[in-house]
């Protein structure tokens, strides 16, 4: 089967595959001229008890991000948010410490280069050995978001994980 | 090429040609709050179809969506598993007017990643599903909706009412996937 001809409407901005175990993956200097981002991610780790993503924009570390979550485990399902935090935890899945299982997540950062509102995240991230769950973050401010952090709070990403950064084109 | 058009009391979006797998076929961004926006001249060229919204609204609601200008609610029907930040729920929505997002603080915005999929299939009834959030510092919901059309004719027009009015630079951008 021939593949058609793709138009720009889906653009893969840039991946990183972690060649060596990282703290933190920075995606800068993000054009302003799409209408949404897509990160995807297929992280692993080595940290016993495992890692979580912390997300920030433009390098703002102050308490200006909230999130609300909804996750399950194979046993129950639960909903709890964070307020006033230095980040959105783009994941609530709990990461394995096996290294075996990666831990993927889509990350849609919607209307991301205007500036007259705050900016939302949709996530839905999961892991096979833990569970599944779905984020909505905020992060007050309105910039145009230009740079993109992930940290991994509690400890490294291991080798070989990846972050692939799209944007996507309105009409 | 497929003329699609737009309908809203106040709208900027124009017309794209589309030639891939993942094309932008529309946009609407309002100047003005509005009740509601319609996509109309749906073509069936595609296997699916994608609606990314960011949104406000005036007023805590929840958005309905219709397609081709039908609003018998037999018609219609859905699921809904959702966080409100302490618990998680569940519940169905039988023959009826059906959601695809909430906004409980009408202070900061939602977002909402809407997918029909094989919309133009003629043989089978239609299925829709969302993932969608609204975090108020505080307050706020993120969910998952499914939704069915019980009808098996092509979706060619697909219309987003915000229960209280969409506010100013919401924007809605239809996408066809081949």
């Amino acid at each position: 089967m021939g593949l058609n001809n793709m138009a720009n409407t889906y653009v893969a901005l840039a991946t990183n595959t972690l060649g060596t175990a990282a703290s933190s993956v920075t995606f800068s200097s993000i054009p302003g001229t799409y209408t949404d981002l897509v990160l995807v991610s297929s992280v692993l780790t080595t940290v016993i008890g495992g890692v979580d993503i912390h997300m920030t924009f433009n390098s703002d570390t102050g308490s200006n991000y909230s999130r609300t979550y909804i996750s399950g485990n194979g046993s129950s399902a639960t909903s709890n948010r964070q307020s006033s935090v230095a980040y959105i935890r783009i994941n609530q899945v709990s990461y394995p410490d096996n290294n075996s299982i990666a831990t993927v997540g889509i990350t849609n950062i919607q209307n991301y280069a205007n500036s007259t509102t705050n900016k939302t995240v949709l996530t839905r991230s999961s892991n096979a050995s833990d569970g599944v769950d779905a984020v909505v973050g905020l992060w007050r401010n309105t910039a145009a978001i230009t740079t993109i952090t992930l940290t991994g709070n509690g400890g490294n990403f291991a080798v070989g994980s990846t972050f692939s950064l799209y944007g996507i084109l309105a009409a | 090429m497929p003329i699609l058009g737009i309908m809203a009391s106040q709208i900027s979006g124009h017309l794209w040609a589309p030639d891939g797998a993942y094309d932008a076929l529309s946009t609407v961004t309002l100047t003005a709050s509005t009740a509601s926006i319609t996509f109309a001249g749906i073509p069936s060229t595609y296997k699916h179809l994608q609606v990314r919204v960011s949104y406000g609204l005036a007023s805590a609601n929840n958005p309905t969506w219709r397609v081709n200008g039908d609003t018998t609610g037999a018609n219609y029907v859905g699921h809904h598993l959702w966080g409100d930040g302490a618990t998680a729920f569940a519940n169905a929505q039988t023959s009826g007017t059906v959601y695809w997002s909430y906004i409980p603080n009408a202070s900061f915005p939602g977002a909402a990643i809407m997918d029909f999929l094989d919309y133009a299939n003629t043989s089978k009834n239609k299925t829709m599903r969302t993932l969608t959030g609204s975090d108020g510092n505080g307050s706020g919901e993120v969910a998952l909706w499914s939704g069915a059309y019980l009808q098996t004719a092509a979706i060619s027009s697909i219309t987003l009412a915000g229960g209280s009015n969409f506010t100013a630079n919401s924007s809605f951008a239809l996408y066809g996937i081949k």
